[in-house]
């Protein structure tokens, strides 16, 4: 398990962690899209905050392919799942939703579980 | 003419900041998303082995169109982003992002099966912290 950290470039996981902060904001602007979302085609046309949403997300999982290509995906994957922490900020800073206990503790999980999966990776 | 014309801001807002939505339905189409993404990620790591060892960004971008196992893996990750938007319409963000990681539970698992990785403690202990998480925000959005 440690020759998989060690055979992760220091330059795979930057795009990937650069990839997770665009696709926590790709998400907020997705969120506040979908929001205004209406099924006729002139407020999609002109719904700038979907397409934001929609261009940071691809470009985060261009960064993301970037980054998987010459890393293992076992020490990737715990660097993705920190969206997660940065989604929980911008969901309470942008759009004023409330972060309950509940959710941390999930994501606190959903992060542990993460590193477990890292290292039990081939 | 106002008030039979509301803003579209104002039309798409309000339903969304006064009543509070169930968020079971929004979590179950997450969950979709999640199984459709990880099936997306298997095509997408298929596929880059066509790209050779030093792709460039242009190449990777090219590639997507190029190469049958990135396009479908790209479009599959289409079909899941508009259900996430279409979850995202009434669900809460904060609740529904950390579902996502569910995708990597499904790869893990996808892997196994299809690239017969090993299955050992480490993963299984993870894949069930994982899914203990999940059921958390499961539990906290029917209250």
């Amino acid at each position: 398990m440690t020759t998989s950290v060690a055979s992760t470039p220091i330059s795979s996981m930057i795009w990937v962690i650069a990839g997770s902060v665009i696709g926590s904001f790709g998400a907020v602007f997705l969120k506040m899209g979908a929001e205004r979302l209406q099924l006729n085609l002139r407020s999609l046309a002109t719904n700038w905050r979907l397409v934001v949403g929609i261009v940071f997300y691809l470009l985060s999982s261009v960064l993301f392919v970037i980054g998987v290509k010459h890393g293992e995906l076992s020490v990737l994957y715990p660097l993705v799942s920190v969206g997660s922490i940065w989604t929980l900020l911008w969901s309470k800073l942008f759009l004023g939703e409330d972060l309950t206990k509940p959710k941390f503790v999930a994501v606190g999980m959903i992060l542990a579980g993460c590193v477990l999966l890292g290292l039990g990776g081939s | 003419m106002p008030a039979t014309h509301p803003s579209p801001t104002s039309a798409g807002k309000t339903p969304q900041s006064q009543v509070r939505h169930s968020q079971t339905r929004p979590l179950l189409m997450v969950l979709v998303c999640t199984l459709i993404g990880a099936a997306a990620q298997v095509l997408i790591k298929m596929g880059t082995a066509s790209l050779g060892e030093h792709p460039s960004m242009m190449a990777t971008m090219v590639g997507i169109f190029t190469i049958r196992l990135l396009f479908a893996g790209y479009a599959l990750y289409g079909i899941s982003t508009v259900l996430l938007v279409l979850a995202l319409r009434q669900g809460e963000l904060s609740l529904l992002y950390p579902v996502f990681t569910l995708t990597y539970v499904w790869v893990t698992v996808l892997s196994v099966i299809i690239f017969h990785d090993s299955m050992n403690a480490f993963k299984l202990a993870g894949i069930s912290t994982i899914i203990a998480g999940v059921a958390v925000l499961g539990r906290a959005s029917r209250q």
